[in-house]
């Protein structure tokens, strides 16, 4: 019996545990590999950290956490009393993004889904081409597009006083995000299989089914993180919707009345803020609020594709 | 577009002279254009000093000079009591003022609006907070065609530039704020591209951005006084009601080369280099 015992096999684990027998090489880049995953996590607790140590003097000084999130009043440079409110700036983030979605999702989706599996493979090229090339504009010729193209557009178009409002800036966010939307959306459903589609076709199911009752199911996940890319690049945009909200501070009553985001505030005025001043460290606190915001929607929407899983 | 730092590395001829000086000059981004011509121009006067300009606002370049980190600062407003007392805390410098040009702030509207002229007044009542002028027809009863609802477009700059903080001034006095919900662009340039798109828009900035594409309107300081329309003479005669001084502060005694160079500034050369760039030469003092 004894002898039996002995004679154990070495399982994959126990021999991962014998860490001083393996040669250096391979630990070094074991201990590599480590290293980049964690430098991840460690650049964000930086970031986040970074954020805080500018904002904090303003967060234990001139913050009112009820003027700083019910008044729509951002007068930071005012001379009769100052007052740092960013209610509108959050709804006209809040609004933008959630329009150019409602653009940018349901045509990117039909875009990847079209290109990967109703064109021709000639065509699908020049098509993929085309729509990574909407990904190379600057932002700054996206606004200047919102500016000079359609704004006026949107003025003759629906009779309004001003073409740079919410509808603009959505508009521009959405193709914005529509090649990052179309290029991961796509290949998500590349990645399915090709036996899924095989078997579903030998059932007799038409293409239309094939693309609705397979591979949308199949391909969930990564459909879902291609619109939550599309949300994070409309969420974090700053130049473009600097220039095609029209940077007004206001609730907007309708998509077509101008508002300001709090990424384009603080593009417009870190630059000319005297660093350590409170202007400064306020701006830095609607990078905080960015921060936590983005944080929310991440965790949700991983909350939200992991419970669809189990 | 101001936050691209225009930088000029003016490196002479191969560095034939290998201690070849830079002298760094940051701020205002109305001066910048300025800057850079003179920069450019002083390049033929001495080939062995290099000058980097950069814009990124008035501020930018005063707490770039308060830290020691430039030589020269332009800004399109006076600098302030507290600044200049940081500075002194800061490295015990005094700071040195040159008026470098004068800048008309000018008003402008669409083509097709036929309004021709405002009194400061009015001016205050469409910018101002509390201003009561929200339609085109609250303004001498202009009517716009193109606009509608003929509601006023307000065309404004960010709160901390400059141009803005020379505008209100300007316009309300020193007690006063400007009305929120102003659409808030980030250079001069954007304003007038915007104003010349839209009907119903009005915008300021400085004179040196002005074209034919945008109506330009002559401003006067009460309703029976002369109405002035922006330009060369106005501004130098400071009869333009909005018009202002350009400044470079330069921190303690400098060198040499900064010397030789702002004393070119005040030179007949340079003026006629301002009068190209499209600003107003400093009167002579």
């Amino acid at each position: 019996m004894e002898i039996v015992k002995t004679q154990t096999q070495v399982t994959a684990s126990d021999w991962r545990h014998k860490k001083h027998n393996r040669p250096i090489g391979e630990k070094l880049i074991e201990f590599g590999i480590k290293a980049a995953g964690f430098s991840s996590i460690v650049l964000i607790l930086a970031i986040f950290i970074f954020i805080l140590k500018e904002s904090y003097p303003f967060l234990v000084g001139a913050f009112d956490f009820k003027e700083f999130f019910t008044s729509t009043e951002w007068y930071p440079a005012s001379v009769v009393k100052i007052r740092y409110g960013i209610l509108a700036l959050l709804v006209g983030t809040i609004l933008v993004t959630v329009i150019s979605m409602l653009i940018a999702v349901p045509l990117g989706l039909a875009c990847a889904f079209y290109i990967s599996e109703f064109c021709s493979p000639n065509l699908r090229e020049i098509y993929k081409i085309l729509i990574e090339f909407l990904a190379a504009i600057p932002s700054v010729v996206w606004g200047f597009i919102a500016i000079m193209m359609i704004n006026p557009l949107l003025i003759n178009v629906f009779n309004v006083p001003i073409g740079l409002n919410i509808l603009n800036a959505s508009l521009i966010l959405a193709l914005m995000s529509l090649p990052l939307i179309v290029s991961v959306g796509e290949d998500a459903l590349r990645a399915v299989p090709e036996s899924y589609r095989e078997a579903a076709e030998a059932l007799g199911a038409t293409k239309w089914e094939v693309a609705t009752r397979v591979l949308l199911p199949a391909a969930k996940n990564g459909l879902m993180a291609s619109a939550l890319l599309g949300v994070g690049r409309a969420l974090g945009e700053t130049m473009a919707v600097l220039m095609a909200t029209g940077h007004s501070i206001q609730i907007p009553k309708s998509i077509f009345e101008p508002g300001r985001t709090l990424t384009a505030t603080i593009a417009a005025e870190l630059g000319e803020s005297p660093k350590g001043g409170e202007h400064y460290q306020a701006l830095f606190a609607i990078g905080l609020v960015l921060f936590i915001l983005s944080f929310i929607v991440n965790v949700t929407a991983d909350y939200f594709i992991r419970g669809r899983r189990k | 577009m101001p936050k691209i730092l225009i930088l000029l590395f003016l490196i002479v001829g191969c560095s034939k002279n290998k201690h070849a000086l830079i002298i760094q000059n940051k701020g205002s981004d109305t001066l910048v254009n300025l800057a850079q011509a003179w920069a450019e121009e002083y390049k033929k006067v001495k080939p062995e000093v290099a000058i980097a300009v950069s814009g990124g606002g008035s501020g930018t370049g005063i707490a770039a000079l308060i830290n020691g980190t430039v030589d020269i600062a332009n800004s399109s407003r006076a600098m302030k009591e507290e600044e200049r007392a940081e500075a002194r805390k800061n490295n015990g410098k005094e700071i040195n003022e040159f008026i470098v040009g004068m800048d008309a702030l000018a008003v402008f509207v669409h083509p097709k609006n036929p309004l021709a002229g405002l009194t400061l007044e009015e001016i205050a009542c469409i910018y101002g907070e509390g201003g009561k002028c929200v339609y085109w027809h609250d303004v001498r009863g202009t009517v716009v065609p193109g606009c509608q609802e003929n509601k006023i477009i307000r065309v404004s700059r960010q709160s901390n530039s400059g141009t803005y903080q020379y505008f209100r001034e300007a316009v309300l006095g020193k007690k006063h704020d400007l009305k929120l919900g102003s659409m808030d662009l980030n250079g001069s340039r954007e304003s007038i591209d915007l104003v010349e798109k839209t009907p119903c828009a009005i915008g300021y900035s400085g004179m040196g951005y002005l074209n034919p594409n945008v109506k330009s309107l002559c401003v006067s300081k009460e309703l029976n006084a002369p109405c002035i329309q922006p330009n060369l003479e106005s501004a130098m005669k400071k009869t333009y009601p909005i018009s202002r001084e350009l400044y470079m502060y330069t921190a303690g005694t400098v060198s040499k080369e900064v010397q030789d160079y702002m004393n070119w500034t005040q030179s007949e050369a340079a003026k006629v280099i301002t009068i190209k760039a499209g600003y107003v030469p400093a009167p002579k003092r």
